[in-house]
């Protein structure tokens, strides 16, 4: 075998067990995913396999489910600007500071260490009517009675923007570290005010972290479950909370496929327009 | 079961018609090979020799009396290890159930005869052996004939627990002759709009919608008057709770004033000092909870730590843990003291004062009613 030939096989020897490994644990499983969507549900609960358009019928033409997939993608938006709002100046002070950053980076990383779940959960105890916040309003004077905080859409929104405001950071952060600082310099020896050169330069060299770091909550955010099912009102459900119902509560299990697939379709539809705009490469650089 | 009994079983259905000759034989031969030769198919065979039984229940403190009055003595007695797992409800555990392979799932404490007829709908039941199970004997006769009038006669499972789900409020903001005065419409009482809950359960949000309109939760004849009972109910609920412990969370924490609740988690609320009251409306809801074993299981040692757990002394310690009246009739066995002064208990034996659903017209109705409960929550 010619040193060419080795040379072109060697990489996919080296990625075959993750190919391996994303074909059995991702595309199988997707694909029996696939062909559930197709079946039917039986009077008693089973499945009954068949080749029925009916729950695509459903997921696509009934209001219902139309209504939550626009409520979640709502969510989902609002969550990601206040993200992004909220992320940016925390991440340009981490990528700013002197001498401080592996700590700050570590503090930002913090979070990770504790349960998704008993983050959410932590709310609870925040902002619940002997929570801490009303307790000290209470205590301050301000408050005369506990004000009602929980269980609506801003606390899940809250939630969500605590879940995931650390990958925001981290994807801004790596893109503002990449911008060479000797530019501002120069912004500021053609004349610029800090202002304008943060507008004028920082800004738009950063941009593609943002986006990337807007794309990731987005996505993450959409399809989320936990956090409207522990901090949200009787209404206030997303998407995903849909797909456990049909499949847990409802045992229909050829619809929660047919759910989760739309689901999917969206949010891979909506990953494929970033990709083909701003390319996949920022994505991959603030996740590694 | 040993291999011969087994054998003989499978010759008797295939004697009987229940298989025909090539599953028969397909059985035998796989048997074979599974035996005669160490593949990893071994394992499955083996597991029929009955080394360990799996048990799955909610955890916390039920676990806890289990593991030291049945499963500690049975273990003792037969050899067998109990593996002791959880669920956090019974929704998610048909779930693993039913994509688990045979044999994998054992026994379950299962709530209501909801979950009994699902499982035998789906397959999932047995036929004890009630000779097996002489403590059955001690069971209250109302609660075994709920179950076999869903699997014609033959049990898959022995009653263990029964209890409420009545209306649990704040008596410093509701007091005991308003509860009494409203029944089942406090939950729809404007005056309490935001302090109001609800167990996100669709059979429960229907039999209260029932009881608010008017109407015998076992024979609806107006579901668009309960639904929007439902809807009223909704727009004044602060939360849907999922879970015994947000229940008391939510009304010790004074986030809502008044919702349905489990009889039993009420009780424990009371004992722990919380000034809750807690009233079983007319036809308020009643039901029990059973100990199923999963279609596949070793069927002996199955029976044998059943008869175990319905121990009087096993009932008993599970119940006051549980705060939940055990299903052994009150006639037969001393309940001790602290039991008879629980919700929902019957001194007679009888459960004529409690109002349980009828299996066959609420599963006939679930596909239909969960999925519109799932789209009246969400303002529909």
């Amino acid at each position: 075998m010619s040193i060419e030939a080795r040379e072109a096989r060697q990489p996919w020897i080296l990625l075959s067990p993750s190919l391996t490994a994303i074909t059995l644990l991702l595309f199988v499983p997707l694909l029996f995913i696939l062909v559930y969507s197709f079946w039917l549900r039986t009077a008693v609960g089973d499945v009954e396999p068949a080749f029925s358009l009916e729950n695509w019928r459903d997921a696509v033409t009934d209001p219902f489910y139309r209504d939550i997939l626009l409520n979640t993608l709502k969510i989902a938006a609002i969550t990601t600007v206040v993200c992004a709002l909220m992320g940016y100046p925390a991440a340009y002070f981490i990528a700013r500071a002197r001498g401080n950053k592996a700590f700050l980076l570590l503090l930002l990383m913090l979070p990770f260490w504790i349960s998704y779940i008993i983050r959410t959960m932590s709310w609870i105890y925040i902002l619940g009517t002997s929570g801490a916040l009303n307790t000290t309003l209470l205590w301050l004077g301000l408050i005369d009675e506990p004000i009602q905080m929980l269980y609506n859409e801003t606390t899940v929104i809250l939630g969500l923007v605590h879940f995931l405001l650390p990958f925001m950071v981290l994807n801004v952060y790596v893109s503002l570290e990449g911008i060479d600082r000797t530019l501002e310099d120069a912004a500021g020896s053609l004349g610029a005010t800090k202002w304008q050169s943060f507008l004028q330069v920082v800004l738009p060299l950063s941009l593609p972290g943002l986006a990337a770091g807007s794309l990731l909550c987005f996505v993450l955010g959409a399809g989320t479950y936990i956090t409207p099912a522990v901090l949200g009102g009787p209404r206030d459900a997303m998407f995903a909370n849909l797909v456990f119902e049909a499949i847990i509560t409802q045992l229909n299990w050829p619809l929660g496929a047919t759910l989760s697939l739309l689901l999917l379709a969206v949010l891979g539809t909506l990953v494929m327009v970033y990709n083909h705009f701003l390319g996949l490469g920022q994505l991959m650089k603030g996740l590694s | 079961m040993d291999n011969t009994t087994r054998y003989q079983r499978l010759l008797e259905r295939y004697r009987n018609g229940d298989l025909d000759r090539r599953s028969f034989l397909g059985l035998i031969g796989a048997a074979g090979l599974a035996y005669g030769v160490q593949t990893p198919f071994a394992r499955y065979a083996r597991a029929q020799e009955v080394s360990q039984v799996r048990f799955d229940g909610w955890g916390g403190i039920v676990s806890e009396a289990f593991r030291e009055h049945a499963f500690g003595p049975y273990t003792a007695a037969t050899g067998i290890e109990v593996v002791d797992g959880t669920f956090g409800g019974g929704d998610e555990y048909l779930a693993r159930v039913r994509t688990s392979q045979p044999g994998e799932f054992n026994i379950a404490h299962l709530s209501g005869v909801f979950d009994y007829a699902r499982y035998h709908n789906l397959g999932l039941s047995v036929e004890l052996n009630e000779d097996n199970i002489p403590n059955l004997g001690l069971v209250i006769p109302a609660l075994s004939d709920a179950f076999r009038s869903i699997s014609g006669g033959p049990l898959s499972c022995v009653p263990y627990d029964y209890g409420t789900t009545g209306i649990a409020y704040n008596r410093a903001y509701i007091s005991d002759e308003e509860a009494q005065e409203q029944g089942a419409n406090l939950l729809i009482n404007a005056a309490y709009e935001g302090k109001i809950g609800g167990w996100n359960d669709w059979r429960t949000r229907i039999w209260y919608g029932a009881l608010q309109t008017g109407q015998d939760p076992n024979n609806i004849e107006d579901i668009e008057a309960v639904w929007n009972a439902v809807r009223e109910h909704r727009d004044l609920a602060l939360r849907y709770w999922t879970s015994g412990a947000e229940l008391m969370s939510l009304l010790a924490e004074e986030e809502i004033y008044v919702t349905e609740g489990w009889s039993g988690r009420i009780y424990a609320l009371q004992e722990q000092g919380h000034d809750i009251g807690y009233i079983d409306p007319p036809n308020g809801f009643g039901w029990q909870e059973c100990l199923f074993v999963i279609a596949g299981s070793p069927m002996e040692a199955c029976e044998e730590l059943l008869n175990f757990m319905l121990e009087p002394e096993t009932s008993i310690a599970v119940a006051e843990g549980q705060n939940y009246p055990p299903a052994l009739d009150p006639t037969q066995v001393d309940l001790g003291d602290k039991i008879p002064t629980l919700p929902a208990f019957d001194p007679t034996g009888t459960l004529d004062g409690l109002t349980f659903a009828v299996p066959d017209y609420w599963n006939g109705n679930e596909q239909d009613w969960s999925e519109t409960f799932s789209r009246v929550a969400r303002g529909y």
